[in-house]
């Protein structure tokens, strides 16, 4: 088949009464969707976007909540044969003024012909559009008409798609990954879900349980396209929801006898940590074969916690595996633990910090245990490099590259970034890592290097480090680096956020307290120890204080500015 | 005995939730919107909830539908005594 269209009309006529997808919905009963309602709401959105005069071909951006509406408007745009792009829904965290800021950058770059979102969303998306925009029809889905049947006309577009035309786009979150789209193509997505799917060792009894967002690639593809697509049942929840019970997860595993589910690291240690005993009454989580951890740093305390506290449910302990994944390779890399546990490399920390190399740990050496990766894809071989791109050893660390026959397109509409992130044919990942075994790991992202006297520092490192001390919010830490122009070199900054109690608030007052001031003292402590950095200044601010990306992430570089801007206002 | 509501939920929040227990929130003060409270703490909060004053309060009812400062809190746990 060349195109997904084709795949849905073929899934439309041998299967219209199999169950595509299982709503877990608040407050309401679960909502079962056939192949043959997915395909008639879908044919609602294709027949409104072909009378608005959308063209198969032109980009077309859906803002809705997680729900009916954005599964049809996902696939009715695929069967119109236009390219659809999922944006975040406002949260009510967001400032609308950064909402709107967002969306209008990401209109300039898109150039979408059209916008679907809520009647009482219409205002805040015309207010983006600006004079000469490419939009030219915002769409309400209140305005949508259900469609009876498939009336063929409506999906021509869909289905006269080449292989090699471009399918949908994902970005990353924040203003600079809004205009940042992942162009991937028929042909790359069919690629993915083949070699993904032999990789997990796919069968037809497995169920797809996801809460994940559908604007992230581990959502869109692993809890979303895969199963459709591949007649997997999917139950699918929403984030919001999830975040507010996350015992909904497992219960949605045990209802419907989920096998393979994803979690971002943090997910494991919050689901551990917040679910009530009353809701794990009689929870049976037996089926779960694989649990994938994946898209942010994988910590085998995590998968520690979250076995700790499920196994007498029925978790089994094989059912914790790995994944490293990135939407530039449409989803997945690698996947560990399917066919044997997730290897555990315990790795000397001074030699990963002062040698980059990842050896083995001596006795009594400090050490980390990273949590492998796994194995690639069979389509996708990966590289470590040096900073020159020359090919490193085993145990060397350096950039991830990778080359496979599921790689992006490009970014859409940038071709000043296609020229920087491709060489001899291998996408530069920006992701730092090392092999061992055949295996990956990986330990952090290449960009916010900080430079001290010719030797590179990566940031995570000494966050990591600073995490580790008592009283510091683990993951909640920015380091980076300020150029000292005295030295010559970069003086290194840590940030790190601390539970005040009820005692002092500000830097200055943490700073003067002892019961704080000893804080620091350990951060210096553990990262000379552990990095051979000696930081310059380490600042205790209170919970809430460092930036964080849309999607949870400290800023450091927003963190350096608002540092700065702090120290220069005195 | 049941503390008073609002107090009580005040306490909570600034203590444990925005960890500046001398805070002072007004109980119009929005908490969702303004981000005081996110959406990882609304399962602690409904926690609290439960154990403090003796209600079942389902994860999901807290949201920025359901409330979004302590008046509205309020009168939602008042609905269930």
């Amino acid at each position: 088949m060349d195109n997904v269209t084709q795949r849905l009309l073929w899934l439309y006529e041998t299967s219209p009464q199999s169950i595509a997808i299982y709503l877990v919905q608040n407050q309401q009963p679960d909502k079962a969707i056939t192949y043959a309602h997915l395909i008639h709401g879908s044919a609602a959105y294709a027949r409104a976007l072909k009378d608005a005069g959308v063209l198969p071909g032109e980009v077309v951006i859906l803002i809705l909540q997680h729900g009916e509406d954005l599964v049809y408007g996902f696939f009715g745009a695929v069967m119109h044969g236009a390219v659809p792009a999922i944006m975040p829904f406002l949260t009510e965290k967001l400032s609308t003024e950064q909402y709107r800021r967002s969306l209008t950058a990401l209109f300039e770059i898109t150039a979408p012909a059209a916008v679907i979102t809520y009647p009482e969303f219409l205002s805040e998306v015309q207010q983006a559009i600006k004079p000469g925009s490419s939009v030219r029809k915002v769409l309400v889905s209140s305005q949508v008409t259900p469609q009876p049947e498939l009336a063929s006309p409506l999906i021509d577009g869909g289905l006269r798609r080449s292989s090699q035309d471009i399918l949908l786009l994902q970005h990353s979150s924040g203003t600079t990954g809004l205009q940042k789209g992942v162009a991937l193509s028929h042909q790359a997505v069919f690629n993915q879900l083949e070699s993904y799917s032999q990789a997990l060792a796919l069968s037809s009894s497995d169920v797809i349980v996801s809460w994940l967002p559908l604007y992230h690639d581990m959502g869109l593809i692993a809890g979303f396209v895969l199963p459709v697509l591949f007649k997997v049942p999917l139950v699918l929840l929403s984030p919001f929801d999830w975040v507010r019970a996350p015992s909904k997860l497992l219960h949605a595993v045990a209802r419907y006898r989920g096998t393979l589910s994803w979690l971002p690291n943090f997910a494991y240690n919050f689901t551990a940590q917040k679910v009530r005993p009353r809701d794990l009454a009689g929870l049976d989580l037996s089926s779960w074969r694989a649990v994938s951890n994946c898209s942010e740093p994988m910590y085998w305390k995590s998968h520690q916690m979250f076995l700790e506290r499920f196994q007498p449910y029925g978790l089994a302990a094989s059912a914790l595996t790995t994944c490293y994944a990135m939407a530039e390779n449409v989803f997945a890399v690698s996947q560990g633990g399917i066919c044997s546990p997730v290897s555990v490399d315990r790795i000397s920390q001074r030699r990963l910090l002062t040698d980059r190399v990842a050896s083995p740990a001596e006795n009594g050496e400090d050490y980390i245990n990273m949590l492998s990766a796994g194995s690639p894809l069979s389509n996708t071989r990966l590289r470590i490099l040096d900073q020159h791109h020359h090919v490193l050893p085993e145990r060397h660390l350096g950039e991830i590259a990778i080359s496979s026959d599921c790689l992006l397109t490009g970014y859409y509409n940038r071709p000043d970034l296609n020229d920087k992130v491709f060489q001899d044919g291998w996408y530069l990942t920006g992701d730092l890592g090392y092999l061992a075994n055949g295996e990956v790991y990986v330990t952090g992202r290449k960009n916010d290097l900080i430079i001290v006297g010719g030797k590179n520092i990566y940031p995570q490192d000494l966050e990591n480090l600073a995490s580790e001390v008592q009283g510091v919010h683990p993951g909640r830490v920015a380091a980076f680096g300020v150029p000292n122009d005295v030295t010559g070199t970069e003086d290194v900054v840590i940030i790190a956020e601390v539970d005040t109690g009820n005692v002092a608030t500000t830097s200055a007052e943490l700073a003067d307290s002892p019961e704080f001031s000893h804080i620091a003292d350990e951060i210096r402590q553990k990262v000379t120890r552990g990095s051979d950095i000696a930081l310059r200044y380490v600042k205790l601010v209170r919970r809430g204080w460092l930036l964080k990306t849309s999607s949870g992430k400290v800023a450091r570089s927003a963190n350096r500015e608002r540092y700065l801007a702090e120290l220069m206002a005195g | 005995m049941t503390p008073e509501i609002m107090p009580a939920l005040a306490s909570y929040i600034a203590i444990q939730i925005l960890k500046q227990p001398n805070k002072v929130i007004r109980p119009d003060e929005p908490l969702l919107s303004s981000g005081l409270v996110d959406s990882f703490n609304l399962v602690d909060l409904s926690l609290f909830i439960e154990k403090t004053f003796n209600v079942f309060i389902d994860d999901t009812e807290l949201n920025p539908q359901t409330f979004d400062n302590l008046a509205q809190l309020t009168a939602l746990i008042e609905t269930r005594l």
